[in-house]
């Protein structure tokens, strides 16, 4: 009993107390890398959220609607119908939606909800197959949206190369404001 | 392709290359030799006359039972006030609700045998004080118990006649100042300089770049998510667990994290070699661990980066692999390695939704939980392991016409029943649960609707691979299921409380009765334990009672699915 109440403040007070005055000297001193734009704060640069507008890079499906309070995968299984319905329904809007895009250019990712619901990336594959679209729709050179993403292609040594769609939209705007 | 397969090869060359030392480092410790962290000395003696409990004096067996069962006890109380009061007290930014009692028993059951079981999602289910005193409190405390049986069973094994197994408060408290403590700071600073949050604030509202308001959770997360990993305990911060990218930002946390949770039962096994001076008895024991690690893993990353057939067929690219329930970030390959070291070790923390992974994968983790010994969890994997080589032993002894020995001691008929009894619990809870539960949702489907999230064979596997993860205290779930239901609730944590306790006790027993006969010398007669023939037999021991007792739920669920898909 009384062991326990010691290990209570050595685990649940000491411990995580130096955790905390630590990670104060981390970038984003514990609260998470926040993104501003235009003075305002728009998000955080790991926490994904939804784009789902034809003049953005958008994000991949998720299970939680990006709802960053309430973290969800599908938990759908690979051979359940209503499921595969639904992944060739989304197939089926994004060809709508970006005309002239073959089906095998199509990344499973953008077709498929994350594990999260809150995935704060797209592979470049998933997002240079949007750059024909927002190019349009913004009346942007499709070399310069291009450029754009490989600018914010990050590649690490071990994992898969990735591009934040916060950060790339962000980009997005701010190259559409200067024009 | 390449690079995610090189990603796991660095990942358990690093683990491998870290549990070596760590293993020399902790025999030391437990041996009361010299070692680095000495310093801490004065910490643990006065943590002792806070206790008022004298560490030096020596227990039996059955005392050390009685210690781990009675401070257990305590946690459980403490734990239940909180989890059904926490709605009003203190550090509750978000003021999320206290819990129903089934929800709270489950929980606490379920972090009290490091099992870690979410019913609950941690973004609405928890206040800030629970999920520090309550959950990373037993994540700390349980880990630690488990290490500390696993000593005395390591102190009884030696060839000697006693009935002194040293002192049960003394290896607890040792594990948590030499051990958890220390190497939980190293990860929480890594995972916190990574960009995990570590504060007390509540949500963070805003509203997005195209418009949407959202809440932002976060909170106290490194420091839980360090130890979560280390402790095999596997219960996340957030719902999503380690697919959560506030709980796993990037590929280097990945790893880091993959390392953590594999370190220590892999150190505990090289320990057990220095700690014995039996080096090639651990690497028997590594080597037949390792095989049916490689066994599992192979398969299941084959499946994941080949994709999903039925999406295949719409001719869409799949080159990344299947992704449903996957990050990014992380990639098919390490996704696909994370779920197998969290199933075999009873970790069960996951970064991807095992729900959606290809049947086969599915088969793979499931088994991985039902033999629960290939590493296995802190300190219990070495127990659950233990148990296997005594039936091993008995068998290969019965081969060649020898009263069965280990380590220079007679195995006997009492030692012979508890291990059976302990490895045949675990096929008994989870085919009986699965069977139960099955005839209940036979009994009347549109009632338990809501407990399925998948029809056909795949609904079968969700409530086969909750009963097994009870059983194999792991913890991750195919979160499709229903589960905050009280018939759940109870269900799988008595189906908990047993599969953690009598493993604990079980083993403890049998060293305990060992440790007090007398020592056969070897002579010509004796069946070594350290050869490559006997790893042989204890690997077919596992498969025959583990693999073979689920097979006919497998080939209903898992297998069935295969052969539809493909």
């Amino acid at each position: 009993m009384r062991l326990t109440l010691a290990l209570l403040v050595l685990c649940c007070v000491i411990y995580p107390a130096i955790v905390w005055a630590a990670a104060q000297l981390a970038p984003g001193h514990g609260e998470g890398e926040q993104i501003v734009q235009n003075g305002r704060l728009v998000g955080f640069a790991n926490v994904g959220q939804q784009f789902d507008k034809p003049q953005y890079f958008n994000s991949r499906p998720s299970a939680a609607g990006y709802k960053a309070d309430a973290s969800a995968g599908s938990n759908k299984g690979p051979s359940n119908p209503d499921y595969l319905r639904e992944v060739q329904g989304r197939l089926d809007t994004f060809l709508v939606k970006n005309p002239g895009v073959r089906r095998a250019d199509v990344p499973a990712e953008l077709l498929t909800a994350s594990g999260s619901g809150l995935d704060p990336d797209l592979s470049p594959q998933g997002a240079l197959v949007q750059v024909a679209r927002v190019a349009r729709v913004r009346a942007l050179p499709p070399a310069q949206v291009q450029a754009l993403v490989q600018q914010h292609t990050e590649t690490s040594l071990l994992g898969p190369d990735h591009v934040n769609v916060l950060k790339l939209n962000v980009a997005l705007d701010a190259l559409a404001g200067t024009r | 392709m390449t690079t995610g397969l090189l990603g796991i090869f660095v990942t358990y060359g690093l683990t491998l290359l870290l549990a070596l030392p760590l293993g020399r480092f902790l025999a030391n410790v437990f041996q009361g030799h010299q070692n680095a962290l000495d310093f801490l000395a004065p910490l643990e003696r006065g943590l002792f006359r806070l206790a008022g409990l004298d560490e030096k004096r020596e227990m039996t067996w059955q005392q050390h039972l009685l210690a781990l069962l009675t401070i257990n006890l305590v946690w459980f109380v403490f734990a239940m006030v909180v989890l059904c009061t926490q709605g009003s007290l203190p550090l509750n930014p978000d003021g999320n609700p206290s819990m129903s009692p089934d929800l709270a028993f489950n929980t606490n059951i379920s972090f009290l045998v490091n099992c870690n079981l979410q019913h609950y999602s941690g973004e609405s289910g928890l206040s800030y004080l629970s999920q520090i005193v309550v959950i990373t409190f037993l994540q700390f405390v349980t880990a630690a118990t488990g290490i500390a049986a696993a000593v005395v069973v390591l102190n009884a094994l030696q060839t000697r006649t006693t009935d002194k197994l040293g002192n049960f408060y003394n290896y607890f408290v040792k594990s948590l100042t030499r051990l958890l403590l220390p190497l939980s700071l190293v990860i929480a600073l890594i995972l916190a300089f990574n960009g995990a949050p570590m504060t007390l604030h509540g949500k963070q509202q805003l509203v997005t770049v195209q418009g949407d308001s959202v809440a932002v959770a976060r909170g106290p997360v490194a420091a839980m998510v360090a130890i979560k990993e280390l402790g095999t305990n596997g219960g996340g911060f957030f719902g999503a667990n380690s697919a959560h990218p506030l709980e796993n930002p990037n590929f280097a946390t990945n790893v880091t994290e993959n390392v953590a949770l594999a370190l220590i039962p892999l150190a505990l096994v090289f320990a057990l070699g220095f700690y014995l001076k039996r080096q090639k008895l651990a690497y028997m024991i590594f080597g037949v661990m390792t095989v049916g690690f490689l066994a599992l893993l192979a398969p299941t990353v084959y499946y994941e980066m080949h994709g999903n057939p039925a999406i295949s067929q719409m001719g869409v690219n799949q080159a990344l692999g299947a992704l449903e329930g996957k990050e990014i970030r992380f990639g098919a390959a390490a996704s696909a390695y994370w779920s197998i070291t969290n199933t075999v070790i009873s970790c069960g923390s996951i970064n991807s939704m095992h729900d959606s992974f290809m049947p086969l994968s599915g088969l793979c983790q499931l088994l991985g939980m039902m033999t629960n010994a290939f590493y296995g969890g802190c300190g219990v994997g070495l127990l659950n392991f233990f148990a296997y080589l005594i039936i091993a032993v008995f068998i290969a002894g019965l081969m060649v016409g020898r009263t069965p020995e280990f380590l220079g001691k007679k195995i006997e008929a009492r030692e012979m029943k508890i291990a059976v009894i302990v490895t045949l619990l675990h096929p008994l809870l989870i085919l009986a649960g699965t069977a139960l539960t099955a005839h209940l949702f036979a009994g009347s489907p549109t009632e338990y609707a809501g407990w399925l999230a998948n029809p056909g064979y795949h609904g079968f596997s969700e409530m086969l691979y909750e009963f097994t993860s009870a059983s194999a205290n792991n913890g991750s779930g195919f979160e499709g299921l229903g589960d905050n239901t009280p018939w759940w609730n109870i269900s799988t944590g008595v189906v908990m409380l047993l599969s953690r306790f009598l493993p604990i006790i079980g083993p403890v027993a049998i060293a305990g009765l060992l440790a007090r006969k007398k020592v056969v010398p070897e002579g010509a007669g004796t069946l070594p334990a350290d050869t490559a023939t006997f790893g042989v037999m204890v690997l077919a021991v596992i498969v025959i009672i583990a693999a073979l007792a689920f097979f006919p739920a497998l080939a209903l669920g898992p297998l069935a699915e295969h052969f539809s898909l493909y």
